[in-house]
């Protein structure tokens, strides 16, 4: 295996050179590599790359393109390089099908980082069963993604799993009276408001009043006061940072002191493009998220600086979460490829989503693991905010 | 007891802010009969004064507030001027859609030069609460209602005891007549233009002070609201416009307490029409002689 490395380090440099030995390496592990095998994993990427989604789209190729190159520098998998194709489905459904099917029968990949936004995931998802292709998408949350079949993977959490995350922190800090106040008329805000009641309740926090207001609104002192009325420990804000932010300086305006409590929508209401809320006015605030900056770890502090080195900006969440991605597919793609199986055949593509069952990986967005679909068993962070305003990684909750 | 003088304050806030809106709206309509749509996007442009003063130069708030006036009640002038004031002797439907142009015009021009994300005014004050006893009032809510109880006292002074008010209930009540008297009509609708527009460059502020946040189409629901208002008080009158201000304020107050918050704006616009269909006038429509 060493001797194997090292030769495949020595001649990285040259693709054909790498497909030659590619060759012999197969042979040398018992040989079932078939005719289209030529030495190197094929992978697709795809995603919004321009339009109105492309900062996801992109912060996602970056990501999964980043550990790709990462894993080639080391030797690849089982000896073999990762060819990655990336497709722009430029956000929309029809365009992100022809990708996939382009994909499979013209690059004949082996699994997929993609897609990344809800409605074309679910195009990717519906179109992948019959071929039981291996998807891992890094950051489609909505609950169909991963319900067509057994191949499609997700990085991140869906919406409600952050409300009940909220909920069991609330429960740990030993708030007893929550109210809530969210956008109605949004699935995201609603989803994770239902989530967050039904746990709390559940671990006998009194939902104290659930005051909503609709899209547009920036007078939130009405509700404000209702809920002040109720004495809560905590008020959730499952909404946006730039309502959130609203929301936080009117209570404080009128006097409320106490525990702001939100999820990963929160990310970016202090230090981003704009200060959405006073430093001041955020301490007692606490976000869930799976990806933060201010994370101390070691693996975060690695990516960022890989990061940082490769595409010099600082990574977001989907940088991080279609690094996450690429390495649950990898994770699947090694377990195959030990396997022996022939690239592209049925046994293989099953063998790929097998190991994705089998394996946890270590990602930057926690560690991932995955038991009855492909929705993640995953840890969060939570984030509060220092006196200046900056983020600091407050506590980890384990899944 | 608490909750409730709370929510009272809610209400004046909101209704003192439309209220401030609704005299430019009710101020422009007595003078030239013009719908002046692009009123609450003035708001806006003196929003955005107000972030470019405090937040890109860093100077003081009072130069905020000062500019972010200066500056609506020019652009006020400036909108009379080039589109209004050539179109004096058109039809009245020509006037009305120009200012639904003059309207997007400024809406997309914000968004042009500023972009579409909201920018965040910075606090004017170091205090945002003020404590009476255990009850805390917001105190951007406090100012709100004060400077507009202030403002609407000079407005009425002015309008009642200077000689450019008579001149302009002169205007309002017969142009040509007015001209006849030896009126400079054209100034005076200019100084009607400038007057209204400076109440919503103190709108404005008192918006950035509350609400923090200048978006290109912040003006456009404050402005149908604050119309509403307008029309509700009787459309002309002054005092109408603060009464249509505060009860659109307290409507919307109300609804959102009792939790019904997603039907507030359909509470308001259903007001609208039951006035409409009961006093068509409005409010103080028929009893209110002194026209501005």
């Amino acid at each position: 295996m060493f001797e194997n490395i090292s030769r495949r380090q020595f001649v990285s440099g040259s693709a054909a050179a790498v497909a030659a030995l590619g060759l012999v390496g197969c042979g040398g592990n018992g040989g079932n590599g078939g005719g289209s095998d030529d030495g190197t994993i094929k992978v697709g990427i795809m995603g919004p790359h321009s339009g109105d989604n492309a900062q996801y789209g992109l912060a996602c190729l970056n990501g999964a393109q980043l550990y790709f190159d990462q894993l080639n520098a080391d030797g690849g998998i089982n000896g073999k390089e990762i060819k990655t194709f990336v497709y722009d489905e430029k956000g929309d459904a029809t365009e992100a099908v022809n990708a996939y099917n382009s994909l499979v029968q013209n690059d004949g990949v082996t699994g997929i980082v993609g897609d990344v936004t809800t409605i074309p995931s679910i195009a990717v998802a519906q179109a992948s069963v019959a071929d039981n292709m291996p998807c891992v998408t890094p950051s489609a949350t909505a609950a169909d993604v991963v319900t067509y079949g057994t191949n499609t993977f997700r990085a991140c959490v869906t919406d409600p799993v952050q409300g009940v995350v909220m909920a069991e922190f609330a429960a740990k800090q030993g708030y007893k009276n929550v109210a809530t106040l969210y956008k109605t008329g949004d699935d995201y805000n609603e989803g994770v408001n239902k989530a967050f009641c039904e746990e709390a309740e559940s671990q006998g926090i009194t939902i104290t009043t659930q005051e909503s207001y609709s899209d547009g609104d920036v007078d939130f002192n009405t509700q404000i006061t209702n809920i002040l009325a109720t004495n809560p420990d905590a008020i959730l804000l499952p909404n946006y940072y730039n309502e959130d932010g609203m929301i936080v300086t009117q209570a404080r305006q009128q006097g409320y002191d106490k525990v702001f409590l939100g999820v990963d929508g929160w990310s970016g209401i202090y230090g981003g493009s704009e200060n959405y809320a006073d430093a001041a006015d955020l301490h007692d605030c606490y976000y869930c998220c799976a990806f933060s900056a201010s994370n101390e770890s070691e693996i975060t502090k690695q990516f960022i600086e890989d990061y940082e080195a490769a595409y010099s900006e600082t990574p977001t969440n989907f940088c991080a979460l279609g690094y996450d991605a690429a390495m649950v597919l990898a994770g699947g793609l090694t377990a195959a490829e030990e396997a022996g199986l022939e690239a592209g055949s049925d046994d293989y593509k099953q063998a790929v989503i097998d190991g994705i069952f089998a394996n946890t990986v270590d990602g930057v967005t926690g560690s991932i693991s995955y038991e009855d679909n492909g929705d993640p068993v995953k840890s969060s962070l939570i984030i509060t905010f220092a006196e200046d305003g900056s983020e600091v990684t407050f506590d980890t909750i384990e899944a | 007891m608490d909750i409730f003088l709370s929510q009272v304050l809610n209400g004046l806030q909101l209704g003192s802010i439309y209220a401030l809106v609704a005299l430019g709206y009710t101020m422009v309509y007595g003078i030239i009969l013009l719908l002046n749509f692009a009123h609450g996007d003035i708001i806006m442009v003196g929003a955005y004064v107000s972030w470019l003063v405090m937040a890109q130069l860093g100077l003081n708030p009072i130069i905020a507030i000062l500019l972010s006036v200066v500056a609506c009640t020019l652009v006020g002038v400036l909108i009379d001027k080039v589109a209004y004031a050539p179109l004096r002797n058109a039809p009245r439907l020509s006037i009305l859609i120009t200012a639904i142009g003059v309207s997007y015009f400024l809406e997309n021009g914000a968004q042009l030069v500023f972009g579409a994300d909201p920018k965040v005014v910075p606090a004017f004050t170091d205090v945002s609460t003020i404590k009476l006893g255990d009850i805390a009032l917001s105190f951007p809510a406090v100012v709100t209602v004060l400077v507009t109880v202030v403002a609407t006292i000079a407005l009425t002074l002015l309008v009642q005891k200077s000689k450019l008010g008579k001149a302009m209930r002169a205007v309002s009540e017969d142009m040509g007549a007015a001209r006849l008297m030896g009126i400079n009509v054209n100034s005076t609708i200019s100084f009607t233009f400038a007057v209204g527009s400076a109440l919503a460059g103190i709108g404005a502020v008192l918006y950035a002070m509350a609400y923090t946040q200048a978006s290109p189409t912040m003006g456009m629901m404050l402005g149908t609201k604050a119309f509403v208002a307008a029309v509700l008080g009787g459309i002309g009158s002054i005092p109408g416009a603060v009464v249509g201000g505060l009860i659109v304020g307290f409507a919307e107050m109300i609804v959102t307490w009792l939790g019904l918050s997603v039907w507030k704006d359909a509470v308001v616009f259903l007001l609208l029409i039951i006035v409409l269909i009961v006093k068509p006038t409005g409010i103080f429509g028929k009893t209110m002689s002194e026209k501005v």
